[in-house]
C-alpha cells in the first residue's frame, strides 16, 4: 500500500499529474459540494452562456448531500453519493477547469477521457463512512442554490479528508484494475 | 379487543427511524469484522476498517451512519384483535417518520413528483408502508431506512419457468456484477423468487430483513444462497468496488408460489449500512 499523499486545494495540473490510482490522499482546503440537482443547474447555465455561481478553476467538487447539522456542529454525516449520475454533466465542468471530483463508484468513458484531456482526478471516498468523513469537515457554508436543501452547493473547509485516487490523468482506472486483480475463474 | 392509541404508534416509529440510522445491527457488525479478517486487498481492509470505525462513531455520538438516511420503509403487522384509537393509523405512521427524521437530524430525501419538478417533501414522508393483518392483539413494526444508491441497482425480471433455478442464479450474479461499486459493497443481496410481479419485488425486500447469514429454512434454497454468495464474492468487486474478496456479506432468498406460466425473480440490493429496527407494541 502506498504512502499517504497530502494535497492542498486549489489543485494545479502538476498536482493532478503526480497522482496515480491507488494513492491514498488527505485533502486539506476548500472543496465544493454538488450532486444531481446542482449539476443540472450548473450545466443549464453553461448552455445559456451564463456565469456559474462558483469559479471552478482548480477546484474539487464533492458529490455529497449531507444530513442536517446538529446544533453546535458544522455539518451532519457527509459521505459520498454514487458518481455515475453526474457523468452526463461532469465533462462540461472539467472543461471549465474543475480539477477534482470526490464520489463513489466508476465513471463513464466520456468522464475518464475528459480527465485525461484536461488533467483532472477522480477520488473515491468510502460510501457509508459518513460520520467518520464528517470529522474532516471543519467549516461549511451554502454558496448557491439554498432552495435545494441537502443538494445546495456548499463550500466545505476540510482538513485531511481521506480519499483514494480512482482515476488518474494517465487513464488509470482503479475500479477495473482492482476488480480484475481479485476476480476468480468461478465467477 | 385491545386498544392501542395512535400516539404510542407514532412514538415507536419516531424512535425506530433514529435507532435504525444510528445503530448498525450486531449481525452486520459481526459480518463486517469477519470480512476485515479475511479480506486480501489492503485497500479493501482499509475501507472495512473505516466502515467499522464509522459505525462506532454513529452509535456513540447518535449521528447517522450514512448521510443517506433513506426512504422510510415500514412493515406493520397489525394483530386482528387490536383496536387502534385516537385517529388514523396511517397518519400516525407518517407523523412518526416526520418527527423521527426531524428530531434525529436525518436527511430528508423524498421528492413529491418523481419526474417533473422533484420538490422535496421536507419531512421525509411519505413512508412506504406494507401492512398485514395477523392473528393476535399486538402490533409489530419494522422500520427499514433504504438508501437510494443500492436501491437503484435492484431489478425485477419476469423469467421463463424453463430458465430454472440456474437461470435465476445467473441473473442474480449478473445483476451484482453490473452494479459494481455503485451500491456500496460489501452488500446484502435480497432475492425474491415467485409470486406476481409486485409481490416478487416485496419478497426480495423482506429477504433483507432476515438476520444476516441465517439460511433459508428449505435446504435447497439454503444451498442456492451459499452458492450465490461464493459466486458473488468471486467477482472481485470488493469493498466499494475497488477490488477485493468481500463483495457481499450475505445472500438471502425468499420464495412464494407462482403461476404456471411464470417464474418472477427479483434482486434487491442493500449497502453495507444494512439498517432496520423493530418493536412489538
Amino acid at each position: 500500500m502506498s504512502e499517504v499523499i497530502r494535497l492542498t486545494t486549489p489543485m494545479t495540473d502538476e498536482d493532478a499529474e503526480r497522482l496515480t490510482i491507488g494513492d491514498r490522499v488527505l485533502i486539506t482546503g476548500i472543496v465544493y459540494t454538488g450532486r444531481d440537482a446542482a449539476h443540472k443547474r450548473l450545466v443549464e447555465l453553461l448552455d445559456r452562456g451564463e456565469e456559474l455561481p462558483i469559479d471552478l478553476a482548480g477546484q474539487i467538487i464533492y458529490y455529497v448531500g449531507p444530513s442536517p447539522a446538529r446544533p453546535g456542529k458544522v455539518i451532519g454525516s457527509a459521505g459520498p453519493t454514487t458518481s455515475y449520475r453526474m457523468d452526463s454533466y461532469a465533462p462540461r465542468l472539467i472543461a471549465r477547469g474543475l480539477k477534482g471530483m470526490i464520489g463513489k463508484g466508476p465513471r463513464s468513458e466520456a468522464v475518464r477521457d475528459a480527465m485525461i484531456k484536461h488533467k483532472a482526478i477522480y477520488f473515491a471516498a468510502t460510501g457509508g463512512a459518513a460520520a467518520l468523513i464528517a470529522r474532516a469537515i471543519v467549516g461549511a457554508k451554502i454558496v448557491a442554490y439554498e432552495d435545494l436543501g441537502a443538494e445546495a452547493i456548499r463550500e466545505l473547509e476540510v482538513k485531511e479528508l481521506p480519499v483514494i485516487v480512482a482515476n488518474d490523468v494517465k487513464g488509470g482506472d482503479l475500479y477495473s484494475e482492482g476488480i480484475a486483480r481479485y476476480q476468480r475463474a468461478t465467477a | 379487543m385491545r386498544e392501542v392509541h395512535i400516539d404510542v404508534i407514532s412514538e415507536a416509529v419516531k424512535t425506530l427511524c433514529q435507532e435504525a440510522n444510528f445503530d448498525l445491527g450486531d449481525d452486520v457488525l459481526a459480518a463486517l469484522r469477519r470480512a476485515k479478517d479475511t479480506e486480501e486487498s489492503p485497500t479493501g481492509r482499509d475501507i472495512l476498517e473505516q466502515i467499522l470505525q464509522n459505525a462506532e462513531i454513529a452509535r456513540t455520538e447518535r449521528v447517522p451512519l450514512c448521510q443517506d438516511t433513506g426512504f422510510a420503509v415500514l412493515f406493520v403487522d397489525l394483530g386482528q384483535d387490536v383496536h387502534v384509537v385516537g385517529g388514523d393509523l396511517n397518519q400516525a405512521l407518517f407523523r412518526g417518520v416526520a418527527e423521527g427524521y426531524g428530531e434525529g437530524y436525518l436527511r430528508k430525501s423524498i421528492v413529491w413528483d418523481p419526474a417533473i419538478d422533484r420538490t422535496n417533501t421536507k419531512d421525509n414522508t411519505p413512508p412506504v408502508i406494507h401492512t398485514r393483518i395477523v392473528p393476535g392483539e399486538k402490533i409489530h413494526i419494522v422500520v427499514a431506512p433504504k438508501g437510494g444508491g443500492s436501491e437503484n441497482m435492484s431489478e425485477v425480471r419476469m423469467m421463463k419457468p424453463a430458465d430454472g433455478l440456474e437461470g435465476i442464479k445467473d441473473f442474480v450474479v449478473d445483476r451484482v456484477k453490473r452494479s459494481g461499486g455503485n451500491p456500496c459493497p460489501p452488500i446484502v443481496v435480497g432475492v425474491g423468487i415467485g409470486g406476481t410481479f409486485e409481490q416478487c419485488a416485496l419478497l426480495s425486500k423482506k429477504a433483507l430483513l432476515r438476520p444476516l447469514g441465517e439460511p433459508n429454512p428449505d435446504p435447497r434454497f439454503a444451498a442456492a444462497e451459499a452458492e450465490l454468495l461464493e459466486r458473488i464474492n468471486a467477482l472481485g468487486i470488493g469493498p466499494m468496488g475497488l477490488g477485493g474478496r468481500t463483495t457481499a456479506l450475505a445472500v438471502h432468498i425468499e420464495v412464494f408460489p407462482c403461476h404456471i406460466a411464470s417464474m418472477p425473480a427479483s434482486v434487491n440490493i442493500n449497502c453495507h449500512s444494512a439498517r432496520h429496527k423493530e418493536v412489538e407494541i
